[in-house]
């Protein structure tokens, strides 16, 4: 018996409680447990994607008890990878954190940000899909604690829209699983996908409304419009090294849609055709539209950032919205991307944040620190609007490809391209406003723009993206992986019947399989 | 040397100038100069398999999914602009360095040189399209760090912007030609997909590929209607735009025509377009640059000119076509640079550029004179000097030309632009070195040094020598010309020639340049014409258009995104009642398979009382107190619910909770004003009114709709049912099923309760450091305050009740894993009991006999929950695996004793510290506003309160 599968989850649900219990007065010995913690993650994320790269899929039976009747958390290639990408960015978000000392401006930052990383871990590992909502909560809430930490008007304004908002998100999410347990009588996803099977066609209203308000319901979490209202002052007014954490969250909905729809109500499914099949891509291609709308016409640094996270999620749904393996393979490919992407943005925001008196995109005095902030913002702008060199380039051409043969194809290709020309123009103007125009401002005598951003920021950043460079120069290994997940996912018999096939405790040869 | 090393040499060699910058400016430019040599040298290593003919490459896989390989080759077309680009590279460095001032941050323009060097190789030795889309926005991108190099200059940053947006949309659109063209040849290979010319002409989809591959050509090489943006990024240094503007990055669109040529050209389509696009280009930037006066405007137009010139030749289609624009591209390259260059020199000498300002130079800079002149009339197209032969050539195809079916249109307009192209090449020399010397120069000019004028002497010696001996050049321009024509025509047999006899081309010619000495000479009444004369204003309009985005975007982005929570919720009530209509009405109803139940009148009663309450609450909602009182009655019948539907356990919880919220919420509402304000309008609410009963009467149709029908297998909680006992050891299967079956579940809601009451916590604590502080502290409540804060008889009462209720708390515990119970509402229970010791003797009495803080008390709650599951590793089970055993101690009866309990025991305790945290932080707002809360449990002692307030 192994208990590796469950240690991204228990680790920080141990951590933090203690850190509560015995530290919480003690700045430095939080960040040693926040620091291994978050380290020990990544090993584990390792070790985990290691396990599973070769196909195997993993389970744990919680309380031993056998699916479909306990809960189990299931480590595919696609869970583990999500595993490993949060970890790193967490260790590179605490390291920002430390370096800019934001973790000492409120209380408990630690503690919520090993319970984020909890919420975040259990999402992707669970294959329960009630489960799936408690990791919601606990996410929601954490990151709640942490959108407010610090305080602030602005911020505590913001936080209210987003919880709740947030809030909405989670009744949906009880309405839509009352819908599912009453349609299917079952909650766990490997049993789903076979009951869903057995749905007759006379009688799909109960399982179409299941499938759409589950969608609903991530669409929240991956901010897919018109559901994205909540995300760009949230993400705008979080601390910095929080809204950089939130890169992940959004792709807690991308993933969710990803497992969900391809695993329960797979695109060929009779029953639930017509509906993500065909309006997701709709979505996608409004929400490609309005992120990039949205870096446009965004007046302040840190909104245009929240829209280039709207965008690249849009990117990301219309590569899943193709339902192909291809199409998935692309999508995940470019969620490591986007993730990258707008957590560097996230922070050098904050590095600009802090000796500027606000975010406009206004010229005033160049910051402290100015000319390694732009260099790094100049390259995680050209990530972010998809130029190449950087991975984001590579996504796009790979979205682009996959969505060939498909029968929108001009209308993806006119929103991908048109959005991207419009986000290096806003970009490049925003980019040559705040670092090179403000070359031309004499700093006024009575202004102290403040200390330089510390090394370990840059250290941070630079770690963000020299991933993003890594992501780029290992394209082509990375994208074989992302298309052996799709293959993965699209063939899920082996998750299934390993899922319900393992016995746990009472179960005997006869109801092993719980049917 | 390996392709790999010339294309990477500029890259890795771009760290080294930021590196020796501190070390200084000739140890800054040197290194780059020896990056580029090697390069340079490099390539030269490749010339002899080239001039055999043969096709150098190499390559590794980098996304061979994609079809995207980091696949590299190096034929006569490829030698060819690698050889300018190095070549002219290595000229402008040598020029760099003593063109740029002392304020200059050479490390950091050397850096960007360099990274635009290596991009230019690359784009010329790609032999992926897609790795060849790569390079072409990298030159953008280098393009515009180096256009935007003088940071202050506002013009600097506008061109900058302006020509990343036209070179940026325009490699937009070639990613989707070049992902077409791959699709339609099926390989991204450019060996490959010039083999296949008869297929791609064929398919379908040739027409968009070709349209959206020129729209990424004519874009950045500044074709009409794309040609504005080049002037505009003349705020460059002069290094920058006699490099990247005049010899090589403009030339990348035309590269990309020439490489394409074999599959792309001869085709209607491609004739017009390319031709026409040439043709205008041509003309227009002739006439233009005749009537700037700044030198570096004259010779920007200028460069449009030209590369309409070559983008036309290209688009003639023939071999002969091709021929002639290979030889314009080298001769222009020559002279072009060192005029840029010339102009830097004069630039930096007399600190203008107005050529109104200047006049009488030849005394002064002699040797730029004679530099300049010669490169100017090599542009003119006089004879013995390279320009010369290329025009010729070019009017020369252009008799051959037919367009519209007009034969005269293409030779006219070629000849009315050379004209042009003769007038201001005069008038830039006689305007700038002729006529009488000045007083009035900005600065005293003078002849600089070898370091400044070196490199464009070198350029015109190259000038003259191909004027006057082009058999030198001619086999190279051949091969260049033929691996542009691949297999698809044959190499013109013509040859380059100073005479070529009585042929049309030399009447147009000779009427070029003698209409060029008439231009220079009416040159002051005709610019009087032109500035007289209205025209568009490419920037204005630009800006113009740019701006009128940003304002649309704004309206339609801002209000929809103004903060409104209403509105947001809105959105998203009336998104998800759509969806599920749609997911409704779309599907099969199917028929009911369970009989509903008749409803007694006690259900409807509840019911009624349900929905009273409900009303209640929507239309007394502004009193806060009221609205509290009716969400109390709610909740309390849902508990009723629980118990009619016989879920004790349920009703229990949900008492218990309404319970503690309710205190809670009284408490919070202690600090807001008694009623809400209006703040919305009447059509707000009659919207929200809408939304509202939709979203009622859907969530109604799906209870009904679920209610009616079975799970299509037999629900998992028969399992459950059938196995508590057996599996759980319990008989309560609520509780098997929180603390075991799914307990995991559980163990994640108490962390989410414990993080809320964190949160509250913290959130507490940053009011309480904030502005909020003072408000609070200056709070006049808006309500009678009681006379006695602590009563007698409730502080009597709560102390003697307080064993009692903690004996009720744990005698649930116990029972919960058998009977209705458990740790939840034992925790709520246990909480109520302290919370009635907060209520009675206040916070301060209370807080100072605590021995436990909260805090402490979730983290052991949650601690304790997870040892407990990681306990049973020990046992090598999985986490949270359950066991138990029954054991009699006499005299008891025989009782369980279950590792769910320890378990149990961990939610209790996270259930009490969250409460109680809660609390604790409300009565900490609370404290702060009251000052003198009191310290002991009774206020029966006036004289004492007396005391201490004298006291304070």
């Amino acid at each position: 018996m192994t208990h590796w599968l469950i240690v991204p989850i228990i680790l920080p649900a141990i951590l933090a409680p203690f850190i509560v219990l015995a530290a919480r007065y003690h700045i430095g010995i939080q960040r040693v447990f926040s620091l291994v913690g978050v380290s020990a993650q990544i090993v584990l994320g390792l070790a985990l994607m290691w396990q599973a790269s070769d196909g195997t899929v993993m389970i744990y039976q919680l309380g031993d008890w056998a699916a479909p009747f306990g809960i189990i958390l299931v480590g595919d290639r696609l869970s583990t990878m999500m595993v490993l990408l949060t970890a790193v960015l967490a260790l590179l978000v605490m390291l920002y954190t430390i370096g800019s000392r934001w973790d000492e401006r409120g209380r408990h930052f630690h503690a919520l940000f090993q319970f984020q990383l909890m919420g975040i871990m259990g999402a992707f590992l669970t294959g329960d899909i009630f489960n799936l909502f408690v990791f919601f909560e606990v996410l929601l809430i954490a990151s709640y604690g942490l959108m407010i930490h610090g305080g602030g008007n602005a911020r505590l304004r913001a936080g209210t829209q987003y919880v709740l908002f947030n809030l909405v998100g989670s009744t949906l999410f009880l309405f839509a699983l009352g819908a599912i347990y009453a349609e299917t009588g079952t909650l766990n996803m490997a049993d789903l996908a076979m009951r869903v099977q057995m749905v007759s066609p006379d009688a799909t209203v109960g399982i179409r409304l299941a499938a759409v308000l589950l969608l609903l319901v991530f669409a929240i979490k991956a901010a897919i419009v018109p559901l994205h209202v909540w995300l760009p002052s949230s993400y705008a007014e979080a601390p910095g090294p929080v809204a950089a954490l939130f890169a992940i969250m959004t792709k807690v909905g991308a993933y969710a849609i990803i497992r969900v729809y391809t695993l329960i109500f797979p695109p060929d499914h009779g029953p639930t055709a017509g509906m993500h099949d065909y309006w997701l891509m709709v979505a996608a291609l409004a929400t490609v539209a309005l992120g990039m709308i949205g870096v446009l016409a965004a007046k302040k640094l840190d909104r245009m950032v929240a829209f280039a996270v709207i965008g690249s999620m849009g990117m990301v749904m219309l590569a899943i919205s193709l339902f192909t393996p291809q199409g998935i393979a692309a999508a995940l490919y470019y969620m490591v991307h986007s993730t990258l992407a707008a957590a560097s943005l996230f922070l050098i925001v904050d590095m600009v944040k802090d000796s500027r008196a606000n975010l406009r995109l206004q010229a005033t005095w160049p910051v402290a620190g100015a000319v390694p902030t732009a260099a790094l913002f100049f390259m995680a702008a050209i990530a972010m609007a998809g130029l190449p060199p950087l991975s984001g380039f590579l996504g796009k051409l790979l979205i682009l490809d996959a969505s060939f043969g498909n029968g929108s194809v001009v209308w993806i290709w006119s929103f991908v391209l048109i959005g991207s020309l419009i986000s290096v123009v806003a970009f490049g103007r925003a980019g040559s406003t705040l670092f090179w125009k403000a070359r031309s401002i004499r700093m006024p005598e009575d202004v102290d723009p403040g200390p330089a951003p510390s090394t370990l920021s840059y250290v941070a950043v630079g770690g963000l993206l020299g991933l993003l460079i890594a992501h780029t120069v290992f394209a082509g290994p990375v994208t074989a992986y992302t298309t052996s997940i799709a293959e993965q996912l699209f063939a899920p018999d082996a998750y299934i019947t390993n899922v319900l096939e393992t016995p746990g405790k009472l179960s005997t040869p006869a109801d092993g399989g719980g049917h | 040397m390996s392709l790999f090393l010339i294309v990477a040499l500029p890259f890795l060699g771009a760290l080294l100038p930021g590196l020796m910058n501190q070390a200084g400016r000739d140890a800054c430019s040197g290194v780059t100069f020896m990056v580029s040599l090697a390069a340079f040298i490099g390539l030269l290593t490749n010339l002899p398999s080239v001039l055999a003919g043969e096709v150098v490459t190499v390559g590794i896989d980098w996304m061979p999914l994609l079809g995207l390989n980091f696949t590299l080759m190096l034929d006569g077309l490829g030698f060819f602009f690698a050889f300018l680009i190095l070549g002219i590279g290595l000229l402008i460095i040598a020029y760099a360095r003593h063109y740029l001032s002392r304020d200059d941050n050479m490390g950091e323009f050397f850096t960007y040189l360099l990274l635009f060097q290596g991009a230019m190789v690359g784009i010329v030795l790609s032999d992926n399209i897609l790795l060849l889309l790569v390079f072409w926005e990298l030159t953008s991108l280098s393009s515009f760090l180096l256009i935007g190099y003088w940071k202050h200059l506002p013009e600097g940053r506008q061109g900058a912007r302006m020509a990343l947006a036209v070179t940026g949309m325009g490699g937009l659109a070639m990613i989707g030609g070049m992902l077409i063209l791959g699709q339609i040849v099926g390989s991204y290979e450019l060996s490959v997909i010039l083999q296949h010319r008869d297929l791609i002409q064929a398919d379908p989809l040739y027409v968009p590929a070709l349209l959206l591959i020129l729209l990424g050509a004519f874009t950045k090489s500044a074709q009409f209607p794309f040609h504005f943006w080049l002037p505009h990024a003349m705020a460059a240094p002069t290094p920058v735009s006699a490099y990247l503007h005049s010899a090589t990055m403009v030339k990348a669109g035309i590269f990309l025509m020439a490489r394409m040529w074999p599959v792309l050209s001869g085709t209607p389509e491609w004739f017009v377009l390319v031709t026409g696009a040439g043709l205008i280009t041509m003309v227009l930037g002739a006439v233009i640059a005749l009537f700037k006066h700044d030198l570096k405007s004259v010779l920007a137009f200028s460069t449009v000119s030209h590369l309409g010139l070559i983008t036309m030749l290209l688009g003639t289609g023939t071999a002969f076509g091709a021929f002639a624009a290979v030889f314009h591209i080298l001769n222009h390259a020559t002279f072009k640079a060192a005029l840029f260059m010339s102009a830097g020199i004069i630039d930096h000498e007399t600190h203008t550029r107005d050529i109104r300002r200047l006049g009488g130079l030849r005394h002064l800079m002699p040797i730029t004179a004679v530099i300049m002149t010669i490169a100017a009339l090599s542009m003119a197209g006089v004879p013995l000097l390279n320009g010369f032969l290329s025009k010729e050539m070019m009017l020369e195809e252009s008799t051959q030309t037919v367009m519209f079916n007009t034969w005269w249109l293409v030779p006219a307009l070629a000849t009315l632009a050379a004209l042009f192209s003769a007038g201001y090449s005069f008038r830039l020399i006689a305007h700038t070195f002729f006529g009488p010397k000045r007083d009035d120069y900005p600065a005293a000019p003078h002849d600089p040094g070898f370091g400044l004028w070196g490199p464009p002497a070198f350029l015109v010696v190259l000038v003259v020598t191909i004027g006057v001996a082009p058999f030198l050049v001619e086999d190279f321009v051949k091969i260049v010309t033929a691996s542009v024509l691949g297999t698809t025509a044959e190499l013109p047999h013509a040859y380059i020639k100073i005479w070529h006899g009585l042929v049309p081309a030399l009447y147009m010619s000779l009427a070029a340049v003698g209409g060029g000495v008439i231009l220079v000479i009416m040159h002051s009444v005709l610019q009087k014409i032109w500035d007289a004369t209205p025209r568009p204003e490419a920037k204005v309009i630009f800006d113009a258009t740019i701006s009128s985005f940003v304002s649309l975007a704004r309206s339609l982005i801002l209000p929809l995104h103004n903060g409104a929570f209403s509105r947001y919720a809105a959105i998203a009530a009336v998104t998800i009642i759509g969806a599920g209509y749609f997911a409704w009405i779309t599907g099969v109803q199917g028929a009911a398979t369970r009989a509903p139940q008749a409803a007694t009148p006690v259900a409807l009663a509840g019911w009624a009382m349900l929905v009273a309450a409900t009303f209640g609450l929507v239309f007394l909602h502004r009193n806060r107190l009221l609205a509290l009182i009716m969400m109390g009655i709610v909740g309390l019948m849902v508990s009723v619910g629980f118990v009619y539907f016989s879920a004790p356990d349920l009703a229990m919880t949900q008492f218990t909770v309404e319970a503690v919220t309710i205190i809670l919420l009284l408490l919070a509402l202690n600090f807001m004003p008694n009623r809400s304000p209006v703040e919305s309008t009447v059509l707000h609410r009659v919207r929200d009114a809408f939304v509202a009963v939709a979203g009622g009467f859907g969530a109604m149709a799906m209870a009904w709709h679920y209610l009616l029908r079975d799970a299509v297998a037999t629900p998992i909680s028969e399992f459950h049912l059938a196995n508590s006992y057996k599996g759980g050891g319990g008989t309560n299967v609520v509780n098997v099923i929180l603390v075991d079956f799914r307990g995991f579940d559980t163990y994640g809601e108490i962390i989410v309760l414990g993080i809320a009451a964190l949160l509250i916590y913290a959130l507490t604590e940053t009011l309480l450091n904030g502005p909020v502080r003072a408000r609070l502290l200056n709070r006049v409540p808006d309500q009678p305050r009681a006379g006695g804060m602590h009563p007698m008889m409730m502080v009597v009462l709560t102390r003697v009740i307080m064993p009692v209720v903690l004996m009720v708390g744990f005698y649930i515990f116990m029972r919960g894993h058998n009977e209705p119970g458990g740790g939840f509402i034992a925790g709520l229970i246990v909480s109520i009991a302290v919370v009635m010791q907060y209520m009675a003797s206040g916070f301060s009495w209370a807080s100072s006999r605590l021995r436990y803080p909260y805090h402490g008390v979730i983290g052991a709650g949650v601690l304790l929950a997870g040892l407990t599951g990681i306990g049973s590793w020990f046992v090598n089970k999985p986490f949270l695996t359950t066991d138990f055993t029954y054991v009699r101690i006499p005299p008891f009866e025989k009782f369980e004793l279950a590792t769910a309990a320890i378990f149990d025991l961990g939610v209790l305790l996270a259930v009490v510290g969250a409460v109680m945290l809660t609390l604790e932080s409300f009565s900490r707002l609370a404290r702060t506003a009251h000052t003198k809360d009191s310290v002991h449990p009774m206020d029966i002692d006036p004289s004492r309160q007396a005391s201490t307030e004298e006291g304070a």
